[in-house]
């Protein structure tokens, strides 16, 4: 046990060290700081879409809480983060429109069909879900989908973009923010039955940690922590690789876009936190004595679904400018509208999301012969 | 019709990372190698440079 722990611990050293001699320290800082999120993540059970079940069906609000202290706790330092180096930092900040409705309403209902969010998706996959690995697949095909028509869905009606710290000034908009996530806590408690209302002490950790490793994030990266960007550059490589010629795309031609598609994916924020992510995962997965239980077998056609339910992940978090990190967490702790839209976008695709996924993952049955009952 | 889907979790994690390496390996033949002198400060915040811009919430 203590051997195969240090080769774990080698492994994410070499990783980082990897990062540094192939792309420099900023590579090798996003990559420890992603696979710090997977630590956190998996290791300490944080997660998005299982507490937005849990909070309707269980009357559960004790992971929700935990997300909205984390996200409080984030914007906390963020936005004044933001308000003293525009320069150099950005906000995780999009437009709303009736695209991006639609793209966060259909994320929150595919997310509990695979439960997996962005996040999840790829700690699933990294912790050795054949579920969470089957959507990513779609999850990169699907993101990468959404970037060749985002320009159609932002033109069916956008507003501007619009900051609450636009709205009422610097400190208005921390203000405003945490008065807000201080009100969906507050309701999300009040309806949760006794005993499931305050986060345990591991999830106010888990909820802290997450927010140093946002905070960092921003601070190396420039930019807020995301997903989905990565995975859709992930897609654009792989149809280039193809035969694909992506220059001639809207998306792909804007000069930040371009330069991503013909630069190293390890000079791209988001792909080396997402990386991270899904290693940090894995050692996660591999530090427990013993692993959860492999995934229940599922019939052909719910696999099908599966990865279908990936490729909607990927496509409507695209039209969402981002998913549960992108859009909900770093949105929100950015003092974007369009963050809070999001949430409650998902939050009613999610509550259909809950009602579909048995209709349509269906557990194989094992004869008598197969020996299992 | 159905499949067998009782892979160990490990196996499963060792082919995410499978993947996760197939996509490094495939823009590495096919990207502009990284330039070790022209790699960005360890820190955006401090280095006086605008990110990128590549970003989710990004058109």
């Amino acid at each position: 046990m203590l051997s195969r722990r240090l080769t774990l611990f080698a492994v994410g050293l070499a990783l980082v060290a990897a990062a540094f001699s192939w792309a420099g320290p900023r590579a090798a800082f996003l990559v420890a700081i992603g696979l710090g999120f997977g630590l956190v993540l998996e290791g300490l059970r944080f997660g998005f879409a299982g507490p937005w079940r849990t909070v309707v069906t269980d009357r559960d609000a004790r992971g929700l809480v935990a997300q909205l202290l984390a996200i409080g706790a984030t914007a906390a330092l963020a936005l004044p983060l933001l308000a003293a180096a525009p320069g150099e930092l950005a906000g995780a900040h999009a437009p709303v429109g009736f695209g991006m409705i639609l793209g966060a309403f259909v994320f929150g209902m595919a997310m509990q069909v695979v439960m997996g969010c962005g996040s999840g998706t790829l700690i699933n996959a990294g912790s050795g879900n054949l579920v969470g690995l089957v959507a990513l697949v779609g999850f990169i095909a699907g993101s990468f989908a959404g970037t060749l028509h985002l320009d159609f869905w932002t033109g069916l009606g956008t507003l501007p973009v619009i900051t609450l710290q636009g709205f009422a000034g610097n400190g208005g908009g921390l203000v405003l923010t945490l008065a807000a996530l201080g009100l969906v806590g507050y309701a999300a408690i009040r309806r949760a039955d006794p005993g499931k209302r305050l986060p345990p002490l591991r999830l106010w950790v888990a909820a802290g940690l997450i927010a140093a490793l946002a905070l960092l994030n921003l601070i190396v990266a420039g930019q807020p922590w995301g997903i989905v960007y990565g995975l859709g550059l992930w897609g654009a490589k792989v149809a280039e690789a193809g035969g694909a010629d992506l220059v001639a795309t809207a998306y792909w031609a804007s000069p930040a876009n371009a330069e991503r598609l013909s630069a190293s994916i390890l000079t791209d924020v988001t792909s080396l936190t997402n990386i991270g992510l899904i290693v940090g995962a894995f050692l996660a997965m591999r530090w427990r004595s013993s692993p959860d239980a492999p995934t229940a077998a599922l019939t052909v056609p719910s696999w099908v679904f599966v990865l279908v339910a990936g490729i909607v992940l990927g496509y409507s978090a695209r039209m969402a400018f981002g998913c549960n990190v992108g859009a909900f967490f770093s949105g929100i702790s950015t003092g974007s509208l369009h963050g809070w839209v999001w949430f409650a976008a998902a939050f009613v695709g999610s509550f259909l999301g809950l009602r579909l996924r048995p209709l349509v993952l269906v557990p194989r049955k094992f004869t008598q012969a197969e020996g299992v009952a | 019709m159905s499949v067998q889907a009782s892979s160990s979790r490990p196996l499963v994690g060792l082919a995410a990372l499978v993947l996760v390496a197939a996509i490094i390996s495939l823009d590495a033949l096919r990207s502009e190698p990284v330039d070790p002198f022209a790699v960005p400060p360890p820190a955006a915040l401090g280095s006086g440079q605008a990110p990128a811009g590549a970003h989710c919430s990004a058109g």
